[in-house]
């Protein structure tokens, strides 16, 4: 089951630019919450602060509190620990192009020194079940490397990877940008499935996918959260000029 | 009608012939350039191919004034240095590689040690053969096996770092990205995900300093010394398939020139696959991962 | 690890500042909290017991530092066992080593003029041979030859570049020399003689010869990083010059050689950097006499011959203490010219991945 996540006086640095500031939100666990605005507005790095992967750059930089559940992310562990409960989706499929589809799936599972191969084998067909992708593969999950599926193939593999771990938190950094419409509309059923067992955290920058399939909203501008509501208010009843400009097509 | 005057005209002429002149000019040198090369094939394969037999790949060599003999001491020489070479070597270049490439990045350090690895390279194997003549055999009080590896490996360093990286370099940084989200510690990711992705390049590369390394005379003439006899040990001197030829190329002795041809023979073809291999892999392309 | 646990965290914390104060949805207030799993599942009990994995992190990171710093170790040392142990020749000699012809073993009697001037002579000479056909082929390689021919032609200068120094000496003894001996040499002093570089007796083996092995021999080097750095000026800049009505070898001219001139030079120094050090072919055909010589034909000594051919027979400390000076001379030689190489090389290919070969 996921967990909320409470973010405090989040700010956020590459280099010398100041990409995200004093961004304050708490997302409701067990749902998914889309982040929408245009791209550079820091919508991602958001994300990446949420599981510490932001730091993976040597000039980044974070402060502030994030909560996970009782957990302060930045305090209390080990970027390490954080993200081993916490899913990450990027925005292209990244497969690993060495591993067949079933090595693929657990590689959060087996690069962490996890051996029991029962588990391991009813993993990977839970995992790929919750991706709707089991059918399609489960003849060959070791035959094939994973870097052989179609691209919206790929993807769900990687979210069955993101799966596989029993995240409490699932990221998704426009997971979707890179697929075709079919694709597209595969990934969006699988997060209105998932949403009910994990937090998902999903950026994008098609307002429709947000409206889809997140309760809430959350909309981004020059490093700034400029609006947090309900989904449906976001899109029918914006309390910022900016945000409606934003969602009505006046700029973005 | 005429828009051009006399002088331009003939400037035109001048400019068109220049640039005949000078295409046939790169084309000859080209053609000039691969003529030794091809003229060092066919002795090659000429004088070598006709002196290798049998005897040469399992005979030490004969007395001076008896024919026959071979290089069998040699060959299995070589071999037991390069092991050697490679044992120290390798390990130590990739890993140099993988600091470069995995921690390296934009640091002053690694940029220092990326330069002091291509400056290295440059320094002459004569230089490395009197160092570590210096270092252990001054030490041991007698020429070794072990000298001769030493050497080896510390001219293969450099080439396999640079190599490394190079190839770390093509893994795609989302792959990277993708085992970090997941949790996996950076060495481990370094290990089972950036270098086992890049490992048919790094393994090409390594047989590519293997190859240059094997050919290599001058760093072993005061370590491994050569050996006219079969020796397994390796604080003793042991013979070496180059230290080999050399010996036998300034010899006065027709059989010896004969068996030199032979040898380099053998080790050109050795080299040759190696680097053939790599051109393969080269051609290739970059490993695409992801999509 | 529910959200009920959120709840109370998010009443003593201050509440939630700008924009917006956060209205939970509907669908929130209502969600089932409660119960928080008390069985984890084995996979995340298994990941949970997991360590940071800071202390492997640590130490690999430092593994691979150490080993990348053995770099330069292996240069220090060298640069510290060579003064060592040529600490003898250094006291005795000082710098009269590098002025001085003598080179007498016999009397104690060092200095390695005639080295220099050898491995000078040769390695000049072999430049000037092969620099004009190094880049000839460049040229011919990145802007005249059909794209099908490309590849192979570079695989054969590459494949020049594979082959041991002492296969090359083996070739230049039995093929080069005899042909340098009958044909070459005699045809030289015919037409060249006037000169005065082609004087003396012709045996084949001599300064001329060397330089033709080392040519041949760093050709490919010289070739293959030009023409790296020649794929690497912008077609753009070949595409501007031919605009203006260029003929191709101006284009050539205009738009490739001045744009990547740095980079050629840099070129051509590791190519001399290579001669300079070259040890086994050389050593094999240039007859190994430390005489300073007008004449191309006449025998001569390069630095790193005269460490190959005298090392293992020197006897005496100042002997074998004059000789690792000479290497200690190469090493820093070779280093600086190497090291201004490189900088010139990568200040034209920075984006451009390097070349092993």
């Amino acid at each position: 089951m996921g967990v909320g996540i409470l973010v405090e006086d989040l700010n956020a640095w590459y280099g010398t630019t100041h990409t995200l500031q004093d961004i304050n939100l708490h997302i409701p666990a067990n749902h998914a919450t889309a982040l929408i605005g245009p791209s550079g507005c820091g919508k991602s790095t958001f994300v990446r602060c949420l599981n510490r992967m932001h730091e993976t750059n040597p000039i980044a930089r974070a402060t502030g509190v994030v909560k996970m559940g009782e957990i302060d992310i930045y305090n209390d562990a080990s970027p390490v620990e954080i993200r081993r409960r916490v899913g990450m989706v990027f925005q292209r499929p990244n497969p690993f192009p060495t591993m067949s589809i079933y090595d693929n799936v657990v590689s959060g599972l087996k690069l962490n020194g996890f051996r029991n191969r029962r588990i391991l084998d009813e993993t990977v067909e839970r995992s790929l079940k919750q991706a709707a992708l089991w059918e399609e593969v489960k003849d060959d999950l070791k035959k094939k490397s994973g870097a052989s599926l179609s691209g919206g193939q790929q993807q769900r593999m990687c979210i069955a990877r993101a799966l596989a771990v029993d995240p409490e938190v699932l990221l998704m950094d426009e997971p979707a940008s890179a697929l075709d419409p079919v694709s597209t509309s595969k990934i969006e059923d699988l997060i209105f499935q998932l949403k009910s067992q994990y937090t998902i955290v999903i950026v994008t920058h098609n307002m429709q996918q947000a409206a889809r399939v997140a309760e809430n909203t959350g909309f981004f501008l020059n490093g700034k959260m400029v609006e947090f509501d309900s989904t449906h208010k976001i899109f029918t009843n914006p309390r910022d000029k900016r945000t409606e400009d934003y969602i009505t097509g006046r700029f973005g | 009608m005429d828009f051009e005057s006399k002088s331009m005209r003939r400037n035109r002429a001048t400019r068109s012939a220049t640039n005949y002149f000078v295409s046939g000019l790169c084309i000859l040198a080209t053609i000039l350039v691969i003529l030794p090369l091809l003229a060092i094939l066919f002795y090659l394969i000429y004088k070598g191919a006709s002196s290798l037999n049998l005897a040469f790949f399992t005979h030490v060599p004969a007395p001076v004034g008896e024919t026959g003999g071979g290089m069998a001491n040699s060959i299995v020489g070589s071999g037991i240095i390069l092991f050697l070479a490679s044992l120290m070597g390798i390990p130590i270049g990739i890993a140099a590689g993988v600091y470069l490439a995995e921690f390296g990045r934009g640091k002053t350090l690694a940029n220092a040690v990326r330069f002091t690895a291509d400056v290295l390279n440059g320094v002459p194997s004569i230089v490395m053969g009197i160092s570590i003549y210096s270092l252990i055999v001054v030490q041991q009080k007698h020429f070794s096996a072990l000298a001769g590896g030493v050497a080896l490996a510390v001219m293969m360093v450099p080439t396999i770092t640079r190599t490394t990286e190079e190839m770390l370099a093509t893994v795609p940084h989302a792959i990277r990205e993708a085992a970090l989200g997941l949790g996996v510690p950076k060495w481990r990711t370094a290990i089972s995900v950036s270098l086992r992705t890049a490992s048919p390049g790094i393994i090409t590369g390594c047989m590519l300093a293997f190859a240059r390394v094997a050919g290599e005379t001058a760093p072993l003439l005061f370590t491994a010394f050569g050996n006219q006899f079969w020796s397994f040990n390796l604080s003793q001197p042991i013979a070496a398939l180059p230290l080999q030829i050399y010996v036998y190329a300034i010899s006065p002795y027709d059989e010896w020139h004969r068996l030199a041809w032979a040898g380099s023979l053998v080790l050109i073809v050795l080299i040759m696959v190696s680097v053939t291999l790599v051109r393969i892999f080269a051609n290739r392309g970059a490993l695409k991962g992801g999509s | 690890m529910s959200s009920t646990r959120m709840t109370p965290e998010r009443e003593t914390s201050s509440p939630l500042p700008v924009p917006t104060p956060v209205s939970p949805p509907a669908a929130f207030a209502d969600m089932a909290p409660a119960v928080a799993s008390t069985t984890l599942s084995p996979i995340r009990d298994y990941l949970s017991k997991r360590g940071s994995g800071r202390l492997a992190d640590d130490s690999f990171a430092a593994v691979m530092l150490i080993c990348a710093c053995s770099i330069f170790a292996i240069v220090l040392f060298i640069f510290g066992i060579l003064i060592m142990h040529s600490r003898l020749s250094l006291a005795q000699f000082g710098w009269k080593f590098f002025t001085t012809q003598a080179w007498d073993p016999v009397s104690g009697d060092f200095g390695a003029l005639p080295f220099i001037y050898g491995t000078l002579a040769t390695s000049l000479l072999a430049l000037c041979m092969a620099v004009p056909l190094a880049l000839g082929v460049a040229i011919f390689l990145t802007e005249l030859c059909p794209r099908p021919l490309r590849a192979p032609i570079s695989f054969l200068t590459e494949l020049l570049a594979a082959i041991p120094s002492v296969v090359y000496g083996l070739w230049a003894v039995f093929v080069l020399v005899p042909l340098m001996r009958d044909v070459i040499g005699p045809f030289l002093s015919k037409t060249l003689g006037w000169t005065g570089f082609f004087d003396g007796p012709n045996f084949g083996v001599g300064l001329l010869t060397a330089s033709m092995i080392l040519a041949i021999m760093i050709l490919p080097i010289i070739s293959s990083l030009t023409r790296d750095i020649m794929t690497a000026v912008p077609n753009s800049q070949r595409e501007a010059v031919l605009a203006l009505g260029a003929t191709r070898w101006e284009m050539i001219r205009v738009g490739v050689l001045r744009n990547s001139r740095i980079g050629i030079v840099g070129a051509v120094m590791l190519g001399l950097g290579r001669a300079l050090g070259e040890t086994m072919a050389v050593t094999m055909v240039i007859g190994n006499h430390p005489d300073i010589s007008k004449s191309l034909f006449a025998p001569g000594y390069t630095l790193a011959s005269v460490i190959a051919n005298e090392f293992s027979e020197a006897t005496g400390d100042l002997y074998l203490s004059a000789l690792i000076e000479i290497g200690l001379a190469l090493f820093l030689v070779t280093i600086v010219v190497n090291a201004i190489a490189r900088l010139m090389v990568w200040a034209v290919t920075r984006n451009a991945p390097a070349r092993v070969i």
